[in-house]
């Protein structure tokens, strides 16, 4: 039922949640029509080049899925935008202005950067609740964290996601005791609670039900728009469903971009998944 | 009327020497009638008569002759007034012992009436001293030439220094001809004749001798010559900087030891912590064991030091690493993954185990007693040398280093430890009893700790309490190098050890140790893996 | 329904901290009248030696709390606290030997005794001050508040953590350990500091100044306590777990893990060090043993025993561990050790949330 009636709201596309207006980030400079700039970048660990020379421009507003075998550096290319891995050459700009390489990782998540990991993490010990609240747009600095207190409007924001992510009945369950695709649901329920201008989704449907999946969907087409969103995804059905623009990543460089269909009947490509 | 015969056999001897040049020492023994008649000159009032007679006896060869003058030197060398026998005499009382010289019997006690001293006076004594030296100079055997010159050297004049510019010219021997022409040298710089002063500054440059440094350094402040002055300085300066490379490779060398105590005490912890990522705070408690291990076995057999420690180093690497497999199996491995909870059981169990030797041994300290083997040193010269038993500690850490870098990368053993320890689960499924290799692993690192013990028994002593002297040291080691690398291990053990010699002299050894941990704790931060840090996302956990 | 029970849990004073406050005070108070107003001989007489002895065992639980604040909300197992906690101590031992003035065995009416007799002259610049007493509040404070800022600033910065960590905090109070030991530093050597007189003009050896200091401890208690209290039941607090449990998620939604580590580990060096200071007018010395590792170990099995990220459970089992060890001593010295090794292993392994847990645990069984 409440599914239903969340579908009903997200495809009211004209309504925009407040939860969703980006927050205005005052350096972020997009201009220029790209919010991410990936220029030649390579990465090696201990000889073996995981990114090799990656070229990767994102738009503002763009939905963006990237596909690739396993060990093709997707998630190592998260790791750089997000801080947690330095690479060895190349850049990564965050609009024109913003150096992400100069900056360490809370502060990319300050410049409006959100991302949904691979494994789902969430802080286990916490209520679901709390895990949102953590994670909630603000100021996160000692002395304000110290005396915060929710607010009636941080409550409702809240319960607005709680009932987005589905997770409303249990709000005050630990988030330990959760499935993994709940939690999954409650990584990207933080994700949005932080409110990024760009959001980084590794593998958001693993461990989903066909249903959830395409709540799931449903959900990232509706972030388009008002911010950027890329997402790694394996399962072809999911990416098919939500990307009109889609890169390939082969090898820890881009093999192929287009659209899904064109994509799809790139040779290359081809022969990437399925062996020589 | 006896002084002829004696005279001529000396006339005879010289003649003889002179060709004998080769064997110059190698006079011919003067027989014993001959050598007691030339004794009887001793009777005689006059002190020339006296020197004349002292000088035939250091010419005669005879075995006696030293003894003899010796006697006369220090006044105890007596006649018997009723047969003018020379004799030794010891004062007892009263009266006085007399022994043969040629027997060493002792003849009885004589009243002070019956016997007379061989007197002699000052410049007499100043001639025995030089005969006497004289004797073993021309000694056949090459050792004691060597050592006469030795002993000589200190107080060389430059009379002495002709002296030996005649020996050197029949010396043979090499060592002996370079101790002379050292000991020339030496006089040379108290000589008057300027040209002599400045030969010996020029040959004797870079000697480290401590008398060289002396002499040139009262020429460099004494000296009425200008150039001599000169040249004494600039020598001088060539030595002492020679002196500090010395000094500095000494200061290095005991560095080096140290580190490779630190290095042994270390190396069990580096595979515990570093390959299995357990955090054993009994390890210094492990050691400790090695090391009363070693002192239990030396109370057993109390007469076989040697034999003793090297049948304590299988034995602490029994006994260690049976202690250190039950430990594993009682209580870490119920705590794998929880580093934090394994440290602090370890901690109680470091409590137990020293407890256990306070009430079964003793709390007080034992000594171990070091094997007769690693006493002494290899002098490289005269301010640098290098100690046995530092020798022995570099030489077994070396030894122990090579054993288990070859057991973890070329035995089976080690082959399984580094799966387990890169990937647990992988391992096990490809049928490498995990549990088995765990008590295995903890059980290598923990006899190392055990032989450790052994090492640590010979250079202090053993007590209840040393292992938790080692154990910070170790994890300092341990953390510096950089978790699970032995090599990180070895280098960071050499290069703390040398720092804390370097140090100690400028700030004292506490304030050295301080500044070693000091410098860590800053090095962590700024690498806070270590030296040699894991890579991977193995290293991320 | 579910709600306000789960509410309950985040407020300051839930039923728990209720009972502690209670208990807490009940026991200053009980403590003061059976001491002051039951005649000696009594058997309800509480003697002064009881109440120093109490007074100790809160400055202990004082410590202990502290240390659970970073170990168990945070996630930080420092073997280092007991530096924080002789750094106070000597604060206020400083203060003490200025106050003996010329009543020292030299009379040297402004040298301390061991300076006399290390034949020292003038007295060195930073004995200066501290016969002031708020002067030596102040560095109470402020000498382990800024050991620990700048200590934790350089390690946190650079991510080290876990044992890491732990082993770095051990070498820090081995460090000052070695240091203290030196006479040239100018605390009293070996022998630290001893031989007070007076407090603030109250006779150290009288009862009520000793009673006196136990209440003040008690006070000091119950105020640390709520303080800690207040953190971890704020966001900060919730924060704190989120760093225990999964740092790096946490950085990645914004929280500077450094600064969060930082202010929460000085904090608590803070009270580590206040509980030194009352730690030692009570028993009336203070040495570089104090800085011994194994004392810095020792506080983290009390908060294990209490069990940990409760905060009750740290005061908990710092008494328990004292009191046990007071007995333990006087009656089978040998077997103290041997007691204590035992509780490290069987509480790690056995009780990972300590005595506290375990009668939680057995309480909701019955309920
Ligand atoms: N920290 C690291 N250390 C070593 N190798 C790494 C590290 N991170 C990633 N890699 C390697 O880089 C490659 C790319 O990994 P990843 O980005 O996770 O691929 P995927 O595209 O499946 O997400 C893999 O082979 C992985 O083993
Ligand atoms: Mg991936």
């Amino acid at each position: 039922m409440s599914a239903m009636n969340f579908i009903e709201q997200i495809r009211q596309r004209d309504r925009v949640f407040d939860f969703i207006q980006p927050q205005a980030s005052s350096r972020l400079d997009v201009s220029h029509g790209n919010i991410l700039y990936l220029e030649d970048i390579s990465v090696s660990f201990d000889g073996f080049k995981a990114i090799n020379n990656l070229n990767l421009y994102i738009k503002e507003g763009e939905l963006r899925c990237i596909i690739g075998p396993n060990g093709a550096g997707k998630t190592t290319m998260m790791d750089i935008i997000t801080g947690k891995t330095r690479p060895d050459t190349g850049s990564a700009w965050f609009g024109s202005r913003i150096n992400l390489l100069e900056l360490d990782e809370p502060e990319i998540a300050e410049a409006g950067i959100g991302r949904k990991f691979q494994k789902p993490t969430v802080f286990e010990n916490h209520l679901v609740v709390d895990n949102l609240e953590l994670a909630m747009a603000g100021n996160k600095s000692v002395i304000t964290s110290l005396f915060a207190r929710l607010s009636a409007a941080q409550k409702e924001r809240i319960d607005e996601v709680l009932e987005t992510i589905g997770l409303k009945d249990n709000k005050y369950r630990l988030a330990g005791s959760l499935s993994h695709g709940q939690k999954q649901w409650l990584e990207i329920g933080m994700l949005l609670m932080q409110n990024p201008k760009l959001l980084l989704v590794d593998e958001p449907v693993a461990g989903m039900t066909h249903q959830e999946m395409d709540r799931t969907a449903e959900l990232l087409k509706s972030l388009a728009g008002q911010h950027s969103v890329v997402v790694v995804e394996h399962d072809m059905d999911f990416v098919r469903s939500i990307a009109n623009h889609v890169t390939v990543l082969h090898q820890g460089s881009v093999l192929a971009e287009g659209t899904m269909d064109q994509v799809q009947s790139n040779p290359k490509v081809v022969e990437v998944y399925l062996g020589e | 009327m006896p002084l002829l015969p004696a005279l001529r056999s000396a006339i005879l001897l010289f003649i003889f020497s002179i060709f004998f040049i080769g064997q110059a020492s190698a006079a011919p023994v003067a027989d014993e009638t001959e050598f007691k008649q030339l004794l009887n000159g001793f009777t005689q009032k006059s002190f020339a008569a006296k020197a004349n007679t002292a000088q035939q006896v250091a010419t005669s060869g005879h075995p006696k002759a030293k003894q003899v003058l010796e006697a006369m030197a220090e006044s105890r060398l007596y006649f018997r007034k009723s047969d003018q026998l020379v004799v030794f005499a010891d004062k007892d009382g009263r009266s006085y012992v007399l022994t043969d010289i040629f027997s060493n019997e002792t003849l009885g006690t004589f009243s002070r009436r019956e016997v007379s001293k061989v007197k002699t006076n000052n410049s007499l004594r100043a001639k025995l001293g030089k005969m006497v030296a004289e004797i073993e100079l021309k000694h056949p055997d090459a050792s004691v030439r060597l050592a006469a010159v030795e002993a000589m050297i200190p107080k060389l004049k430059e009379d002495d220094a002709d002296l030996f510019g005649s020996l050197i010219k029949e010396e043979q021997d090499e060592s002996v001809k370079k101790a002379l022409q050292f000991g020339i040298y030496i006089g040379y710089l108290d000589s008057s004749k300027k040209e002599r002063v400045l030969n010996a500054i020029e040959a004797l440059d870079g000697e480290l001798e401590p008398i060289v440094r002396n002499k040139l350094t009262s020429l460099a402040n004494n000296s009425d010559d200008k150039d001599i002055k000169k040249a004494a300085k600039k020598s001088l300066k060539g030595i002492e900087s020679k002196i500090s490379i010395f000094s500095n490779l000494e200061t290095i060398y005991f560095g080096i030891s140290l580190g490779s105590i630190l290095i042994l005490a270390a190396i069990g912890l580096a595979i515990t912590f570093g390959v299995m990522g357990v955090i054993n705070m009994a390890h210094g408690e492990l050691i400790m064991l090695g090391a009363y291990t070693t002192y239990l076995i030396q109370q057993a057999m109390p007469n076989h030091t040697t034999a003793s420690i090297f049948l304590a180093i299988p034995a602490a690497f029994c006994v260690s690493g049976m202690v250190g497999i039950a430990i594993e199996r009682g209580v870490i491995r119920f705590l794998y993954g929880r580093p934090l909870e394994t440290l602090l059981a370890t901690f109680g169990i470091s409590l137990i185990l020293q407890q256990l030797v306070r009430t079964v041994i003793s709390p007080q300290n034992r000594t171990v007693e070091t094997p007769a083997f690693m006493s002494g040193s290899i002098d490289i010269n005269p301010i640098f040398a290098l100690t046995y038993n530092r020798l022995y500690i570099i030489s077994f850490c070396i030894l122990v280093f090579i054993a288990l870098f070859f057991i973890l990368k070329r035995t089976r053993l080690g082959l399984q430890v580094r799966a387990v320890s890169q990937n647990r689960s992988m391992a096990k499924a490809m049928g490498v009893r995990s549990d088995w290799v765990d008590a295995m692993t903890f059980g290598l690192g923990s006899g190392v700790a055990g032989i450790a013990g052994v090492a640590l028994s010979q250079i202090t002593n053993v007590g209840p309490n040393m292992g938790q002297s080692y154990i910070i040291d170790s994890f300092m080691v341990v953390v510096f190098g950089g978790v699970g690398n032995l090599w990180g291990t070895l280098v960071a053990g050499l290069s703390l050890g040398v720092a804390n010699k370097v140090l100690e002299p400028m700030a004292g050894a506490v304030l050295a140790k301080i500044m070693v941990l000091v410098f860590i704790i800053l090095f962590i931060q700024k690498r806070p893996r270590g030296l040699f840090p894991q890579k991977g996302r193995a290293a991320e956990a | 329904m579910l709600d306000k029970a789960l509410m309950n849990d985040r407020l300051i004073f839930d039923k728990k901290t209720q009972s502690f406050l209670a208990i807490l005070t009940a026991v200053a108070l009980l403590v003061s009248l059976l001491n002051t107003f039951v005649p000696e001989g009594h058997i309800l007489h509480c003697s002064t030696f009881t109440v120093t002895l109490l007074g100790k065992y809160l400055c202990y639980a004082l410590l202990a709390v502290s240390v659970d604040l970073v170990w168990g909300y945070l996630g930080i197992l420092s073997l280092g606290h007991g530096a924080f906690f002789a750094l106070g101590g000597y604060a206020m031992g400083m203060y003490l030997m200025r106050q003996i003035g010329d009543r020292g065995v030299y009379g040297d009416p402004l040298l301390p005794d061991f300076m006399v007799f290390l034949n020292w002259k003038e007295l060195p610049w930073f004995w200066h001050g501290f016969d002031m007493f708020w002067f030596a509040s102040l560095m109470v404070i402020l000498v382990p508040g800024l050991l620990a800022f700048v200590f934790g600033w350089m390690a946190f910065r650079s991510r080290v953590t876990g044992v890491y960590l732990s082993i770095i905090t051990q070498a820090l109070t081995y460090a000052l350990q070695q240091a203290f030991f030196r006479n040239e530093m100018g605390f009293g050597g070996n022998n630290g500091l001893t031989d007070f007189k007076e407090i603030m003009g109250f006779d150290l050896q009288s009862d009520a100044t000793r009673l006196g200091l136990f209440l003040c401890t008690a006070l000091a208690l119950g105020l640390g306590y709520m303080a800690c209290r207040y953190i971890v039941c704020s966001k900060l607090g919730r924060v704190a777990v989120a760093v225990r449990d999964a740092e790096s998620r946490t950085r990645f939604i914004g929280y500077r893990v450094d600064k969060v580590k930082l202010w929460i580990f000085t904090f608590s060096a803070i009270l580590a060090g206040i509980a030194g200071a009352l730690y030692v007018p009570q028993v009336g010395i203070i040495n570089p043993g104090e800085f011994n590792p194994i004392n810095s170990i020792e506080i983290v099995i009390w908060v294990a025993v209490g069990g940990r990220a409760t905060l009750y459970g740290a005061v908990v089992g710092a008494i328990l561990i004292n009191y046990a060890k007071s007995t333990f001593t006087g009656w089978l010295p040998d077997a103290w050790l041997f007691a204590l090794g035992g509780i490290f292993v069987f509480v790690t392994l056995y009780l990972p949330k300590g005595v506290t847990g375990f009668l939680n645990r057995k309480q909701e069984q019955l309920a």
